[in-house]
């Protein structure tokens, strides 16, 4: 039993301590408060959930603001988060704007959203929007395979995705399943292959033994540390890791010969939630996203295809004339749901 | 003892009415999460319940349990020695080592295991280092088990070493020597004296860090190890039911987190630990360790290589790699002045919160006050997003939504129980007597509160103040869905750079974060560490 007596002669490094933080609480009230103020001032804002990160959007809602005098906040998130967030708001959300990464993921909130005026849809490709009118692409993102220059060449790969079901690919393969991206190109596999074929192929691939990774971004960046050797991802990872590592970063993507559903188009579309109080000022933004100004800042600062085709694409980028897509309608690349069912079932997710 | 009449006693047992009114409305405050997961959890039907009792949520339990098994033990291999050397034996430089080994604390999960795969995934940095010399390939997987033991051990290891530190110091010497005396030897007695009297630091202490195992979402995320935490966030993502799904798991979550809690307070014996009168100890015998201190030196260097300066280093180089491709600065200072407001603005909220129910339970100890610290622990029993989810449900639609201060609430609701604790376990160092006399003088109890026992529970408030400072500047989960529109912490803006392949730009918030954790962490260290105060401390974590 330990029974000693606690009593302080020296209190003076303590009072010094006290002192030190009641000023930093002192500052931090004073500051929260004036915050506080700020925030609670200011007239009608446009209110803007982004499934797209801040590192890819901001400059161009700073430039929106610049440009209209409209004043904006912004919520960044995950796709599936905000969707979440949205879901669990319902119709008490301050959301005006829901800016997706992914059909899929606005396709989930669809109901909450308001039918968009036809000028604005006249300005987005209707193979690349909402078959309700619900919300309008914005830009366009190419699923690539990513491959090691290390120990691969382009003309090592197959023509399509299927033939990575093949034994000798195992062990080699990094993919990201619970990445939106993912379950979209899932999704198109199943509206251009059927069900069968498609639960075939995610299992011949599981008989790969491929490595799981959370994300795109770290899916390349084992590719390009050879721990694995390819990669099923979107195209425009691979820019940002060569404008930050350079020309030697040991990764490329490729483009599927077959033009199947392995390179599918991922379109980021935004729309508007019903439950708006700002509905001209958010018309306004998407007009401003489809606007020339708007197009080419995807194309030339985010890596990105243009929705608009009279805007060039970034010159490091493969020409879309030269990529084959699968042609998917919006309308088949809504049903999210059966996709995760799938991927539960083969237990590829939980 | 004296002779105390059974009125006076009495009323001695009686908190005011202040107190109680107090510690009743936080603790219905905190119990919102609960509500939540009820009305979740059973609105959800039987198809839901059907999709957790699957083998898959078995193998999710076995991969916890695994986690929450094997993180505390090794942090005891960690602190124990660490703590021996550096309260009990003449190493050389102790108390840089003290400070420098609980310092990986303030590394946020998500950072750690960041730069543990840059270092040490089968391509990595440490394979390029002996692929030249050794032309080794590839180096075994990190992923999985191993990366978030590391990780997760990394950064919550110090919360077994302090508490450690703090009771092998407070030890009474004549034990050991009696057994000394008796023919045992340095093992031996280690083993049957020394031991025994550390086994309510180890048991708290590794309460601490079983908790934390079973809440961190940075580290098992980043690994790809899907503990609960991790499946109650991908179910959170998936739209179509998923939300259902969450909240059935954070139930079976929170059942594994109470029985890990009933465990603790079972091995926790009721002994005393204030004393009674002058005190009758003097400082432990210093043991000379002779040649043994060039392998205790390397052992505490490669402690603080590998959970701090490791961290620092490749930061630092990824920052400086930023900075070459023309990185500014301009994003960093918002998100660092919002980080230090909130955290500021949270450890007043926090304390003011803990201290009637820490009064309360420490020196007023009934059926009802036990009730209520058992639900001051709900912060640690459920992880951030499940509160924070709880916290939109109830409060969107009202004015409060996406404000400064319900983020506050969120953070209060999380961390209550660190500064409970803190308050509690520095109140139960202090020998009630001094109350009682106050008492016997004339003073009534919330005047004896005042004027005795806040004044001499400082030490615990203030430590309590600057723990709830440092957990708040890396919280992450709760800060995404919580914050104010505009409002960027820097765990947010180095979670949004990460996301998105920025690892250059997340550098510098995330070093900047470090540092500004470092300071409140520093004051306690070192504040902590001067000779002979640490009989204060002991157990205040």
């Amino acid at each position: 039993m330990v029974r000693r007596i606690k009593r302080r002669n020296d209190d003076r490094g303590s009072e010094i301590l006290w002192g030190i933080l009641v000023i930093v609480l002192a500052i931090g009230l004073v500051s929260g408060f004036y915050v506080y103020l700020i925030q609670g001032s200011g007239e009608e804002k446009l209110t803007i959930y982004s499934g797209r990160s801040a590192e890819l959007v901001n400059d161009i809602i700073e430039d929106f603001e610049s440009t209209t005098d409209i004043e904006v906040e912004v919520k960044y998130g995950s796709t599936s988060e905000i969707a979440g967030t949205l879901l669990e708001e319902g119709e008490d959300s301050p959301a005006d704007i829901f800016y997706a990464q992914d059909p899929g993921g606005i396709g989930a909130v669809e109901h909450m959203l308001a039918t968009l005026p036809d000028e604005l849809l006249e300005n987005s490709p209707e193979r690349f929007r909402s078959p309700e009118d619900k919300w309008v692409g914005i830009s366009g993102r190419a699923r690539v395979v990513v491959f090691n220059t290390d120990v691969l060449e382009e003309e090592d790969l197959p023509d399509s995705i299927e033939d990575f079901t093949d034994s000798e690919w195992e062990g080699r393969i990094g993919w990201a399943p619970t990445n939106p991206s993912f379950q979209t190109m899932v999704t198109a596999m199943r509206a251009v292959w059927g069900e069968d074929r498609t639960e075939e192929w995610i299992e011949g691939i599981q008989e790969n033994d491929p490595t799981a990774y959370n994300a795109n971004t770290p899916t390349v960046k084992a590719v390009a540390d050879g721990e694995v050797d390819v990669g099923f991802v979107n195209h425009y990872y691979l820019f940002r890791f060569l404008e930050e590592e350079g020309e030697d970063f040991s990764a490329r993507n490729y483009h599927l010969r077959d033009g199947g559903p392995g390179s599918t188009m991922m379109i980021s579309g935004a729309g508007i939630l019903e439950t708006s109080t700002s509905r001209e000022e958010a018309e306004q933004f998407l007009e401003f996203l489809l606007s020339q100004q708007g197009q080419e800042y995807f194309a030339e600062k985010t890596y990105e295809y243009p929705v608009h085709e009279e805007v060039e694409t970034h010159p490091m980028l493969k020409p879309l004339d030269e990529i084959d897509f699968p042609e998917v309608s919006m309308e088949d690349m809504d049903d999210l749901e059966g996709t995760l069912d799938l991927l539960r079932e083969t237990g590829v997710i939980s | 003892m004296f002779e105390v009449n059974n009125e006076f006693k009495r009323k001695l047992n009686q908190a005011p009415i202040s107190v109680w009114i107090s510690s009743i409305l936080v603790t219905a405050a905190i119990t919102l999460p609960l509500v939540y997961l009820v009305i979740r959890a059973f609105g959800a039907g039987i198809e839901t319940w059907d999709l957790v009792f699957r083998f898959r949520t078995l193998r999710t339990m076995g991969r916890t349990f695994a986690l929450v098994v094997s993180a505390p033990l090794l942090s005891l291999g960690i602190s124990l020695p660490l703590a021996w050397l550096t309260t009990r034996t003449d190493l050389p430089f102790r108390r840089t080592w003290s400070v420098l080994t609980a310092l990986p604390l303030v590394i946020p999960s998500y950072i750690f295991a960041y730069v543990v795969i840059v270092a040490l995934s089968p391509r990595g940095m440490l394979q390029g280092l002996l692929a030249g010399p050794f032309g080794v390939e590839r180096l075994p997987s990190i992923y999985g088990f191993p990366g978030a033991l590391l990780s997760v051990t990394a950064v919550s290891y110090p919360y077994l070493l302090l508490p450690l530190q703090a009771s092998l110091r407070g030890i009474d010497p004549s034990l050991e020597e009696a057994s000394h005396s008796l023919g045992h030897g340095f093992f031996s007695t280690f083993r049957k004296v020394t031991l025994p009297q550390l086994r309510p630091a180890i048991a708290s202490g590794g309460l601490l860090i079983a908790l934390y195992s079973l809440r961190d979402f940075g580290a098992v995320s980043l690994m790809r190890f899907e503990t609960f935490t991790f499946a109650i966030y991908n179910q959170y993502l998936t739209p179509f039911g998923g939300r259902m799904i969450a909240a059935a798991l954070s139930m079976i979550l929170l059942l594994f987190a109470v029985s890990l809690m009933v465990m603790e307070s079972k091995t926790r014996n009721k002994s005393q630990f204030y004393g009674n009168g002058k005190g009758n100890s003097r400082d432990p015998n210093i043991i000379e360790l002779g040649r043994w201190r060039w392998p205790a030196l390397i052992f505490c260097s490669l402690i603080v290589l590998i959970f701090l300066i490791l961290p620092i280093v490749i930061l630092g180089y990824w920052a400086a790699r930023g900075f070459t491709a023309g990185e500014s600065l301009h994003m960093v200072w918002d998100p660092a002045i919002n980080s230090l407001q909130v955290s500021g603005l949270t450890a007043i909220v926090v304390i003011l919160a803990a201290l009637p129910i820490g009064i309360l339970t420490s020196r007023f100890s009934g059926k009802l006050s036990q009730i209520l610290e058992k639900f001051t622990y709900i912060g640690f029993a459920l992880p951030g997003i499940v509160i924070a989810l709880s916290l939109v449900f109830f409060a969107v639609g009202t004015p409060s939504y996406q404000t400064l201060g319900l983020l506050i609430f969120g953070y209060m609701i999380l961390f209550l129980p660190l500064a409970v604790g803190s308050i509690r376990n520095s109140l139960l160092q202090i020998n009630p007597k001094m109350e009682e006399v106050s008492r016997s003088l004339g003073r009534n109890a919330s005047e004896t509160i005042r004027s005795v026992t806040i004044p001499l529970s400082k030490n615990g408030i203030f430590s309590a103040g600057a723990l709830v400072f440092l957990v708040t500047m890396k919280e992450l989960q709760a800060t995404l869905i919580l914050s104010p529109l505009n409002f960027d912490t820097l765990a947010t803006s180095i979670w949004h750079a990460t996301s998105e392949a920025f690892f250059a730009r997340a550098a510098v918030p995330a070093l900047l974060l470090i540092l500004l954790s470092s300071i409140p962490m520093m004051i306690i260290l070192i504040f902590w560490h001067r000779k002979g105060k640490y009989e204060k401390i002991s157990g205040s974590l």
